[in-house]
């Protein structure tokens, strides 16, 4: 039998983020007459991160997916686990060091049309993050901005103009400015492609991978697009119901994908070749509810290849240091 | 004689400052009994506005014209409002990208679906039950009898847009106009809506008219695929000889800046942008973006090739990826 791997496998290069067993419940409900509940939208996620590496977080609505990003870039608290960030323990720190932490990581969102303020200029919305954070002075500022917006593909004269004024795909590069002013080492995007147009993905895509190189940056890249992911990702962590449920570089997920629930997520990815021969694993039904996770694998009530024992037992993650898998059936086959 | 027939349609949009925007520029297409065919195109690709033409659901101030709009010999342009009411939900259905936004929150589901068949089939009361039942069972609903008395709320994406199919389905349309159908869902639950789709144009002897900006959806689905770009058709053809050989650019281009099909780190991206209402150009809509651009492209209106040539609407199309002339006066491109 396989041993059980430590959560997060040991590399040469120092981790610029080091997540440990993180996890995230919201209490939620409990009105007059309900009884409250404990949503558990994030559970026991380990993950390790290095500059210049891009680590993706792939899972349906629901997932956890962003739940998980919302932790790494400090905006929710986790509620048990450990998280490290350049080295740095968040757990307990509060303050100023937390403000201190803050800057290192970074955060772009889905949509650009609601995450920049519609009453502010480009200028402004750029300065924002120095005058918060540094104490430079409005000069500084200024040229910083300026500087910033060329490096994302932008013209100077677009400094003063207010976000309506912008397509869906220079939105996203100005938010990706403006996660970039303080210089962080992490960058998390929750679905930063999503709602563009594909000829303006591939624009953006190509952006990030240049500021990537440039500026030593590690992504955390939550999607849920696998033609993407596989596009730029370095590491690929699955996810359903708040748990992980395969953990593997990016060749080993798309090659040799072991959970049922990766292969089925592959399967249903459209790939635009009308001749590949499909052989699509359908899953019937859908997401359960986070209140009411079913006993044993969370996936058994979805699963093709579900067993008794998966009904009842939870599955460990299990497999090599850099391919773990959490499958009763996984695990009988490598055995 | 096919299922529709449009001709040149062509749909302006009387903006405020009393000028004309024209969204839908010369668009013709033809359905046939039985078939999928997908338009597909960015935002702003007219590729909506089309079909809503079709429907008679634009708004006042469009201009709607076309040499040709019938539907199975039936002059669209000049029906009367109630001779269209007769025809629109119960030969033609459609259906939209957001099912939850899409059905009435105030009533049943059961009440909803309800609505059509009484209107369109005169059905009484129990009869509505019974058939709304089948059609509830029909799409993959489980336990059909007590989801009647749902609320659109208590469903999830892909309940309610398993309910607008069923809807749109009630009185066994000739075709059914599906306006991005799973964009805003989960990719497993994606797949579940496409395959029901295409079963029940098996099943139901309907055609398909399949909107979408996904090209894997396309290849996947789609039999025949019309390219739009900024309110023009730049191209046509099977869904086999337009992913072997795309003739016009925009469509060469489009394929090329998927992640999938990228081969190194850097994807080939279209530059610039979708021409928005003041900068489209004399000649080719494409120009300004396209890499094979001639002097010409930016003055005069391209012709529009054979279909050999997928009816590219473009100077010099591509075969194999080269340009080739349509006219022979056009210096140093190969005829």
């Amino acid at each position: 039998m396989t041993p059980a791997i430590s959560p997060v496998p040991a590399d040469s290069e120092t981790p610029v983020l080091f997540a440990d067993d993180l996890v995230k419940t919201y209490e939620v409900g409990g009105g007059l007459f309900s009884k409250g509940g404990t949503v558990r939208a994030v559970t026991g996620v380990s993950l390790k991160l290095a500059p210049r590496k891009t680590v993706a977080v792939v899972g349906e609505s629901g997932s956890g997916k962003s739940t998980l990003g919302r932790m790494l870039a400090l905006i929710e608290p986790p509620s048990a686990g450990h998280l490290a960030i350049d080295g740095i323990d968040v757990t307990g720190v509060d303050g100023h060091r937390l403000k201190m932490l803050r800057r290192s990581v970074q955060m772009v969102f889905q949509n650009p049309y609601g995450s920049l303020n519609p009453r502010q200029t480009i200028r402004k919305t750029l300065e924002e993050p120095l005058l918060v954070n540094t104490d430079q002075t409005p000069e500084e500022r200024r040229a910083a901005a300026l500087a910033m917006l060329a490096h994302v593909g932008l013209r100077p004269e677009h400094a003063d103009r207010y976000p309506h004024m912008f397509s869906g795909g220079q939105r996203q590069r100005i938010a990706i400015a403006r996660a970039l002013m303080l210089h962080p080492k992490i960058i998390v995007l929750d679905e930063p492609v999503s709602a563009l147009d594909v000829s303006v993905r591939a624009q953006v895509l190509n952006l990030l991978a240049d500021l990537q190189e440039e500026f030593g940056l590690a992504y955390v890249f939550v999607s849920h697009d696998l033609s993407v992911v596989r596009h730029i990702a370095d590491e690929v962590l699955v996810m359903y119901l708040g748990r992980v449920v395969e953990r593997a570089p990016k060749e080993a997920i798309f090659a040799d994908p072991r959970h049922p629930y990766t292969r089925a997520l592959l399967s249903a990815t459209p790939v635009a070749d009308p001749t590949r021969k499909r052989e699509r694993i359908v899953l019937t039904g859908e997401l359960p509810s986070p209140f009411a996770p079913p006993p044993g694998c969370v996936f058994n009530p979805r699963c093709p290849i579900a067993f008794d024992r998966c009904r009842v037992e939870k599955p460990e993650p299990r497999g090599s240091a850099t391919h773990v898998a959490a499958c009763h059936a996984v695990e009988a086959e490598t055995m | 004689m096919s299922l529709l027939e449009i001709e040149n349609l062509t749909v302006e949009f009387e903006t405020r400052s009393g000028h004309l925007f024209r969204a839908v520029d010369r668009v013709s297409l033809a359905v046939d009994e039985r078939e999928i065919v997908s338009i597909v195109g960015e935002s702003g690709s007219g590729k909506s506005v089309a079909m809503l033409a079709v429907m008679g659901l634009l708004p006042k101030t469009a201009r709607v014209s076309a040499d040709r709009l019938t539907f199975a010999g039936e002059n669209l342009l000049g029906l009367s409002p109630s001779a269209r009411r007769s025809l629109i939900g119960k030969d033609i259905a459609m259906i939209f990208q957001e099912p939850m936004s899409s059905l009435n929150p105030c009533f049943t589901v059961g009440f909803q679906i309800g609505e059509a068949l009484a209107t369109h089939l005169g059905l009484g009361r129990a009869a509505r039950r019974a058939r709304s039942i089948e059609l509830l069972e029909q799409v993959g609903i489980p336990s059909p009898e007590s989801r009647l008395d749902a609320f659109p709320h208590q469903l999830s994406g892909g309940m309610s847009q398993r309910v607008m199919i069923a809807m749109a389905i009630s009185c066994s349309p000739k075709l059914l106009i599906a306006d991005e159908p799973s964009t805003a869902l989960d990719v497993t639950i994606q797949a579940q809506i496409l395959d029901l789709l295409v079963r029940l144009r098996d099943e139901q002897d309907m055609a398909l008219v399949l909107i979408t900006h996904d090209m894997g959806v396309v290849a996947e689905t789609a039999e025949r695929v019309v390219v739009q770009y900024a309110g023009r058709q730049v191209e046509q053809a099977t869904t086999i000889d337009l992913f072997r050989d795309p003739h016009h650019p925009y469509t060469a281009a489009l394929l090329a800046a998927l992640p999938e099909r990228a081969t190194g780190r850097r994807l080939p991206a279209i530059g610039g942008m979708v021409p928005g209402q003041w900068d489209r150009l004399a000649g080719c809509v494409f120009a300004p973006r396209c890499g094979f651009a001639l002097p010409i492209c930016s003055t005069e209106p391209p012709r529009r090739a054979g279909p050999e040539l997928g009816r590219a609407l473009c100077h010099t199309p591509l075969v194999a990826g080269r340009p080739v002339a349509l006219d022979r006066s056009l210096d140093g491109v190969p005829a």
